[in-house]
């Protein structure tokens, strides 16, 4: 299934947000636009559980650089402690793209409980996140992104997936 | 040796352009010794993540050292990060890995991969993980003499270096107390770090120069 952003589109997102790195794990659809980002020069650091992405990016932070998470809602759930610590006990204004896994249809994983829990679990943690469902929704993102990377919070925009 | 004994030796080694991250125990102890404008005292952290925040930390600043003090309880918490970190070849990341083979600073209940916190199976072989995960150097030591021999050469070579330092635990030992409030300290860490040129990402300020500069 084609993810509802292109990866040019994201990438070029990205890079006019002045991001120069891009810490994640893949999903299907996340996976799609690690080829358009790295073209833009920006870095991609490749972690192996989602926990390790939020303390690489704020040690990129801290040392001066700009980075992104961009992880499934798979990955937001395990990664809860490394994300608390991150953003709330250091206050460190790391942005996040989350997957939001069979929102846009549960083909592959009926009943899928990511339905369940990810929306909750985003406001557990008390982050600001904007829901991306279609094509036309790009400008809410790009806007969620730019307004929090200006105001020094830590956005989440919540992209819609529809397979595992 | 003793967890002190050996932070001591890095204390006296340690450049001023050196950024130092330190978790759980050795935090406690590296706060101890004194303190440092580029210290990271990663307090309150959360466990295991001192290595992955050590990685962006090196990768941000390629001018600058950055050794990573920690335990074996956190590093066996987030084993994949040597594999994050291998893949990435940050020519200036060192970890320095005490080893005491518990989990100190909550009564000293063995880890699963100590002796002791294994059913009948022998230690796992942490440096061996470290050098089968592609560390361009691995060390381990048990004797303080030799590793402060080896200290200077190694942090002086090209990373990512692991080194496993076999201390002894210390009995009843308190974890560590978080320095003051987190926020204000990030802030400080920053500007003792100084501003980053975006495309060189080296320092714009004198004063803020790496290594590099100050060989």
């Amino acid at each position: 299934m084609s993810a509802i952003f292109s990866g040019e589109q994201v990438a070029e997102l990205l890079r006019e947000c002045g991001f120069t790195h891009v810490v994640t794990v893949p999903d299907s659809t996340l996976g799609q636009w690690e080829s358009a980002i790295e073209e833009t020069g920006m870095r991609l650091i490749r972690v192996c559980r989602e926990g390790e992405a939020w303390a690489i990016a704020a040690g990129l932070y801290l040392g001066g650089a700009r980075a992104l998470v961009m992880i499934q809602c798979t990955g937001l759930f395990e990664s809860g402690d490394a994300l608390r610590n991150v953003l709330h006990d250091w206050k460190l204004p790391i942005p996040s793209f989350i997957g939001y896994r069979s929102y846009l249809n549960q083909d592959t994983l009926p009943g899928d409980t990511c339905l369940a829990f990810t929306e909750p679990i985003l406001n557990a943690w008390q982050l600001d996140y904007r829901l991306v469902k279609e094509p036309g929704d790009f400008e809410l993102m790009a806007e969620h992104l730019r307004a929090s990377l200006a105001a020094g919070t830590p956005g989440v925009v919540l992209i819609a997936e529809g397979k595992a | 040796m003793s967890s002190l004994d050996v932070l001591r030796r890095v204390r006296a080694v340690r450049k001023d352009y050196d950024i130092v991250v330190s978790a759980m125990g050795a935090a406690r102890d590296w706060m101890a010794l004194g303190s440092h404008p580029r210290d990271w005292v990663f307090v309150p952290s959360s466990m295991g993540q001192a290595t992955a925040l050590g990685l962006g930390l090196a990768l941000a600043r390629p001018d600058l050292r950055v050794i990573v003090l920690g335990g074996d309880g956190g590093l066996i918490m987030n084993l994949g990060s040597l594999i994050t970190i291998t893949a990435q070849q940050p020519a200036n990341l060192f970890l320095l890995i005490l080893d005491n083979g518990v989990y100190e600073v909550t009564g000293a209940q063995p880890t699963p991969a100590s002796e002791a916190g294994r059913a009948n199976a022998p230690p796992v072989d942490l440096a061996g993980l470290a050098r089968a995960s592609g560390f361009r150097a691995v060390y381990r030591f048990n004797n303080l003499d030799a590793f402060t021999q080896e200290l200077e050469g190694l942090l002086d070579a090209r990373g990512p270096v692991f080194a496993l330092l076999e201390v002894a635990p210390v009995p009843d030992a308190p974890g560590p107390r978080s320095p003051g409030p987190a926020p204000e300290r990030a802030r400080a860490f920053m500007d003792a770090l100084g501003r980053v040129d975006a495309k060189t990402r080296g320092p714009v300020d004198a004063k803020t120069r790496g290594r590099e500069d100050a060989r």
